[in-house]
């Protein structure tokens, strides 16, 4: 009746590649070897043109589907990734599922095994549940390749990624980079996947900027210096993410206000010149314009906010190639060795 | 029935027996250890040769789910299941659906059990109605219909005025109270420990200070009521340092811990493993090696399973929508005996902790094999190597981390009250 010794568990970096080694799911940033996100910055370099945008049109997933499963809402996100996937010529269909927090297993498996067939090649998962994309990758539609697009507070490995190409493009190597994440880290999966991704590239240090309630101690543990005060943290860094700060927050006794968050930790002009004069300032969007950015900054001359949008594409594209690659791969051995086995 | 246990190896805390001997069985009782008694003629003979002869397993808390969610476990099969672990007395929470705060209820509990005829069930009783932390239950009623103790379960009672009415009415009749405490608002979003784990997962923490807020608060009520209290399932080393303290003032507390959080940490959800996702959660490294030093010193008194069934939609979700829980009871021995392997008992310690321990805590007089005591026995062999499989077990309540690994220790009989009611294939 069970099938519950089926599940396996294993580490998610151990989870996403195949046996030799590609990229068969992209589900987080954490545990994969530098040479691989290298190899994920280069292939995006690769989708960019000389003007900076992504390239109009390439047949690397011609039919093949592309299935975006947002069981959160989201715009952006999910419009960059279709607009990646028509421009590796793949067929995409847009779900937008909303789930209850009481939502369970069965509902989701149901729905992920009904879609897969349909004969979809690739799922772009979103959900409010941390480790959910895992979840999927091991226990649901194994064979199916899997994107995060955000799970929970756990990862946004692509926003982690264009993030870096953005800061690639900017900068050039990781090795003498200050970089500091302000706002609301505990919530974020951007940031963690930030961290992780950073640390991996050679990064010279990684701050994490905010009070104790969004910034708690134990983030230290995954390789980040923690400052409180944004004078201290601020100082010559290279590049600056600010994060955005969800209202609800607020609700929840986390914070007093948004004002006295603005003030404190807000990015304005005073607070940017602490940084390195040629600091590059971030921000994973939607921005709360007065919140934690100024619109001076937001707009201004650092700011690489709408570059992160355009690199978000190419970013795309590279990682749905590449797992696609992958996951193709990887059920080509799988074939072949139960034909031998057979 | 008489019975003849041959050749094992008795360890009996209560009586300080460790050697090797036969064990005679007649009308439910243990007529004799090691001397033959004259006349006597085994109609059943049990060959324990190389095996350990125990008293019957005692679990504190082993979630049956019958009456209200017989999808995820019956007191037939959680029964059982507990038989085949060499339990054979076990207390179930009163989080049934309808709760037991009903003499019908808990006599529905109490007649389903004696018909399944595997395991002795003791009922716990609720300590408010309905376990709403709003009205006392009728505690004595409960008492007298079979409770042997009365408790809110992981249902806080935030109201401190309330709370200790309860204490000074279960007091009044002398009555047991079993606090699983935890304070809901440090823990209402939480899902693990929290510490670094549960940052680099993403996954919102339960704080440590959930329990010892909560352990310290109802220690304090406990001590201006008088009442005899027992903390179940503590998973932090602070919380059993403050019941260590209360001992040593000379208040009437023990307490137990579960046999998970003395082998686990919060390490094991790495991959989102929801077969590990337990409530109170599998804590730091710290934690477990507090637990296990309380265990040693005595402020532990038992080791339970915190037996939870689950059916499969239960766990096969994002890590975050599971229901915490493990079904427990047939690993509950192999699990414990890792405790000896590890160096952090001795066997006899461990047998202690399993069955005469929990019996002082609920003032029962078995959990041992004194002449004359009641045959609850426990037969296993410490050595024997086996493959837990979901086809095998007899809890309906498939959710074990261990499936399809390799444990140790083995039950190979189980007697209740002088009958056999398991017997490995």
């Amino acid at each position: 009746m069970s099938h519950l010794t089926a599940m396996s568990h294993a580490a998610p970096h151990q989870l996403q590649l195949n046996e030799q080694g590609q990229l068969r799911h992209f589900l987080t940033t954490e545990g994969l070897s530098r040479e691989l996100l290298t190899d994920i910055l280069d292939t995006a370099e690769s989708f960019i043109d000389s003007n900076g945008r992504s390239v109009k049109k390439v047949p690397l997933m011609r039919g093949l589907t592309v299935v975006n499963l947002f069981f959160e809402n989201s715009t952006r996100t999910r419009s960059t990734f279709e607009l990646a996937a028509q421009k590796l010529s793949a067929d995409i269909l847009n779900l937008n599922i909303s789930t209850s927090a009481t939502a369970k297993g069965e509902t989701l498996q149901d729905t992920l095994w009904n879609i897969r067939a349909m004969g979809a090649d690739m799922f772009v998962v979103r959900h409010a549940d941390s480790g959910a994309a895992h979840f999927i990758a091991e226990n649901v539609t194994p064979d199916v390749a899997i994107i995060n697009a955000g799970d929970g507070r756990h990862a946004h490995p692509t926003q982690a990624m264009l993030d870096m190409l953005t800061i690639r493009r900017c900068k050039g190597e990781f090795g003498k980079l200050k970089v500091a994440i302000v706002g609301d880290i505990l919530h974020s999966r951007v940031a963690r996947s930030e961290i992780h991704a950073l640390n991996t590239l050679g990064a010279e240090e990684v701050r994490l900027i905010g009070p104790k309630t969004l910034v708690p101690d134990t983030l230290q543990a995954l390789g980040a210096n923690i400052y409180r005060d944004m004078k201290q943290g601020l100082k010559d860094v290279d590049v600056i993410v600010a994060l955005r700060l969800q209202k609800e927050r607020m609700n929840t006794a986390l914070l007093p206000s948004e004002s006295e968050f603005f003030r404190l930790y807000g990015l304005n002009e005073e607070k940017l010149a602490y940084a390195k004069p040629d600091a590059i300032v971030m921000h994973p969007g939607p921005i709360n314009r007065g919140v934690e950015i100024e619109s001076s900054v937001a707009d201004g001359e650092q700011s690489r906010i709408l570059t992160q949008v355009s690199n978000g594409i190419a970013v795309r594209m590279a990682v749905m190639s590449m797992a696609i690659t992958g996951q193709l791969q990887q059920q080509q051995d799988l074939a072949k060795q139960q034909g031998a086995e057979g | 029935m008489n019975i003849l246990i041959t050749g094992g190896r008795v360890i009996d805390p209560a009586n300080h027996v460790n050697e090797v001997m036969d064990v005679y069985v007649q009308d439910g009782r243990i007529a004799s250890l090691g001397a033959a008694i004259p006349g006597f003629v085994a109609e059943l003979t049990l060959d324990a040769s190389g095996k350990v002869v125990s008293p019957g397993f005692i679990d504190l808390c082993a979630t049956m789910r019958e009456p209200g969610y017989t999808h995820k476990g019956t007191l037939r099969s959680e029964t059982h299941a507990a038989a085949a672990g060499g339990i054979t007395t076990l207390c179930c929470p009163p989080t049934s659906n309808p709760v037991n705060d009903s003499a019908a209820v808990t006599k529905l509990i109490s007649d389903k059990a004696r018909q399944a005829g595997f395991t002795r069930v003791l009922p716990i009783g609720a300590l408010t109605k309905g376990l709403e932390g709003e009205q006392l239950a009728n505690m004595q009623g409960l008492s007298e219909s079979g409770c042997i103790a009365v408790s809110n379960g992981r249902n806080a009672i935030r109201n401190s005025l309330t709370l200790m009415r309860c204490l000074e009415y279960a007091a009044t009749f002398d009555l047991l109270v079993i606090f699983q405490s935890q304070d809901p608002d440090l823990s209402a979003a939480g899902v693990m420990h929290d510490g670094a784990n549960a940052v680099r997962f993403g996954l919102p923490g339960i704080p440590e200070t959930a329990e010892t807020i909560a352990v310290a608060r109802d220690l304090l009520l406990v001590e201006q009521t008088g009442v005899r209290a027992h903390f179940g399932q503590l998973s932090t080393a602070r919380a059993a340092q403050l019941i260590m303290d209360a001992r040593a003032k000379g208040l009437r507390v023990t307490a137990d811990v579960a046999v998970h959080h003395l082998l686990y940490t919060d390490a094991k959800l790495n991959g989102f493993n929801s077969l590990y996702h337990v409530n109170p959660p599998l804590r730091s490294a710290i934690d477990r090696a507090g637990l296990r030093e309380a265990l040693l010193g005595g402020t532990l008194s038992a080791i339970c399973s915190d037996h939870q069934p689950h059916d499969e939609a239960a766990k096969r979700a994002p890590f975050g929508a599971t229901e915490p829980g493990i079904s427990g009871l047939e690993t509950l021995l192999s699990q414990a005996l890792l405790l000896v392997e590890q160096d952090v008992l001795t066997l006899d310690q461990l047998i202690e902790k399993l069955s005469l321990g929990p019996a002082r805590v609920l003032g029962l007089d078995s959990g041992q094999l004194g002449l004359g005591s009641v045959a609850d026995i426990c037969v296993f062999d410490p050595e024997a190597e086996w493959i837990l499989t979901e086809e095998a077990m007899r809890s309906s309540g498939k959710n074990s981390p261990l499936l399809g690994l390799p444990l140790k220790g083995r039950v190979c009989y189980t007697l209740v009250d002088g009958e056999l009611v398991y017997q490995a294939s």
